[in-house]
């Protein structure tokens, strides 16, 4: 038995290089410090994906788009074994890798890992998180219930009422002046299709580029003599760390999703009037907020201008930080650019929770 | 030495329980998995577990006309002959699955496929590759209907 597995393993060996990728794992190490706790979280973003793949193909099984988009749903949650469950481990996941990757994000942030050679990886991960809330926009009008219809109306009005591209807005991505069934067929394309095409080979170029660049140190382990920093081996010592951390993140979400399993909602009518607490998606409840702010301090499209303004600039500042923070050990910049995140995280903070408080 | 032998059990009982916990992971994943997959395949199990079906209306069938209806979830058809009688039979053709149909100016069945052919009083098998017969229903003709059920 022992003699045929030697056999098998030394024939694929010599066919795929295994024992090479295995040396080359045991040889990659990671920095470990007090800080090393971050790592985790672009590992814990990328294995909800993985969820979000995998459950994502069961709920197209039976999901029908068009006139029957709620019903469909309704068989999903009701009718078929366990389609509750999937359904409730989609829309949990969703929400929960959100939430991870912007967890990523500041620590990526605050530990200083975008600067030079990781640019890319910022920009890579920055695009990753945009198609994610994208997913996020897209996948919650597909139930057609009445919370996601009026709250797609809502999140649509804002883009399309901005001068110019507004309309246009308007014609290609609400495919008419409603939210109607044209306006689900799309998004169905666009959160099955294309943002997948988009996201997993993006997705690819940011795991490659941690893999050809290593973990980030802090700035603070940076200043350490090399003798003294840590480190432990990728394989099998990181790996099973990173094992464990995914099987409690797996464990953690079939406990919310069996614990809090999702609404189904009522049928989306257009002409009901609209239930009391429409809002969007807790992470757009910031962008959401400014805009609001804003439309209230100035009259009118100038006041919307204004917001929509705001928010580009400082998405774009946030982008280029790398550029404006490029390497530094904890000089003048780098101090900048940490005031700067604080900035940006208690702004985010506030204003979810200011949205939250004027629903 | 017998360090070395204490470190082997304990090794050995760590593989058991982590062997056990990735199963129970596994058939926790597996069992919903598999179930949700399925789940149309057993709706149309117990539809097929039906034992009867009424045909409303179907009483005022003109003579030498067909009907085709769903025994469950299972294609049949209920032929009303010129000579008055009422027959009800499969209608999937037992060579390889397609539909058959009655062809009332012959007054047999006929299946297109590959032209396997059955006697439309009895559903034997005739000619052509079909290996069995269609098998039968009983039909009753009741008050505002026809009542078809298992033999
Ligand atoms: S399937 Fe009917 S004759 Fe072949």
């Amino acid at each position: 038995m022992k003699s045929k597995i030697d056999a098998l393993w030394k024939w694929l060996d010599e066919r795929l290089d295994l024992s090479q990728i295995i040396a080359f794992a045991q040889h990659k190490t990671v920095p470990q410090h007090k800080y090393s706790f971050w790592y985790y979280w672009g590992g814990i973003s990328l294995f909800l994906f993985l969820v979000q793949a995998l459950t994502g193909v069961l709920l197209l099984i039976y999901y029908r788009p068009g006139p029957e988009a709620f019903d469909s749903v309704r068989q999903i949650t009701y009718e078929i074994n366990f389609g509750w469950l999937i359904r409730s481990l989609h829309a949990w996941a969703a929400n929960l890798m959100v939430a991870s990757i912007f967890v990523h994000m500041f620590s990526v942030y605050f530990m200083k890992a975008y600067r030079a050679p990781r640019e890319f990886g910022w920009w890579s991960g920055m695009l990753l998180l945009m198609i994610s809330t994208v997913f996020g926009f897209s996948g919650y009008l597909l139930p057609m219930n009445e919370l996601s219809y009026f709250a797609t109306k809502v999140g649509l009005e804002i883009p399309t009422s901005m001068p110019i591209i507004g309309p246009l807005i308007g014609d290609i991505v609400r495919a008419g002046p409603e939210v109607s069934e044209y306006t689900l067929q799309r998004f169905f394309a666009l959160h099955v299709v294309v943002l997948p095409a988009l996201f997993v080979p993006i997705l690819v170029f940011h795991l490659w580029l941690v893999q050809r660049n290593g973990m980030a140190l802090p700035p603070s382990e940076e200043a350490r003599p090399v003798q003294e920093r840590k480190t432990i081996p990728f394989f099998p010592n990181f790996f099973m760390k990173d094992l464990a951390v995914w099987l409690i993140t797996l464990n953690v979400l079939a406990l919310l999703a069996v614990c809090f399993p999702w609404d189904l909602g009522v049928q989306a009518d257009a002409l009901k009037p609209a239930p009391l607490g429409i809002h969007p998606e807790w992470y757009f409840m910031s962008a959401f907020q400014i805009l609001k702010v804003f439309g209230n301090l100035l009259p009118g499209d100038l006041g919307e201008a204004m917001g929509v303004g705001i928010f580009t600039l400082g998405i774009i500042l946030w982008m280029l930080i790398p550029l404006y923070d490029p390497d530094s050990r904890s000089g003048e910049r780098a101090r900048h650019a940490t005031y700067f995140g604080l900035l940006v995280l208690a702004g985010v903070i506030v204003l979810t929770i200011w949205g939250y408080a004027a629903l | 030495m017998s360090g070395t032998k204490e470190t082997v059990t304990r090794r050995d009982f760590l593989r058991i329980i982590l062997t056990g916990v990735g199963a129970c992971y596994a058939a926790a994943i597996g069992y919903p998995l598999w179930r949700y997959l399925i789940s149309p395949a057993e709706q149309a199990k117990s539809l097929a577990a039906v034992k009867e079906v009424t045909l409303k209306d179907a009483h005022t069938l003109a003579a030498g006309s067909v009907l085709m209806f769903k025994f469950g979830s299972h294609p049949a058809m209920l032929i009303h002959h010129k000579d008055g009688s009422w027959v009800a039979l499969d209608a999937v053709c037992t060579h390889l699955g397609c539909t058959v149909q009655y062809q009332p100016d012959r007054n047999v069945i006929h299946c297109n496929c590959h032209g396997g052919e059955y006697d439309a009083q009895t559903g034997k098998n005739i000619s052509g590759p079909p290996p069995r017969p269609l098998r039968p229903y009983v039909v009753k003709v009741i008050e505002g209907g026809v009542l078809v059920s298992r033999v």
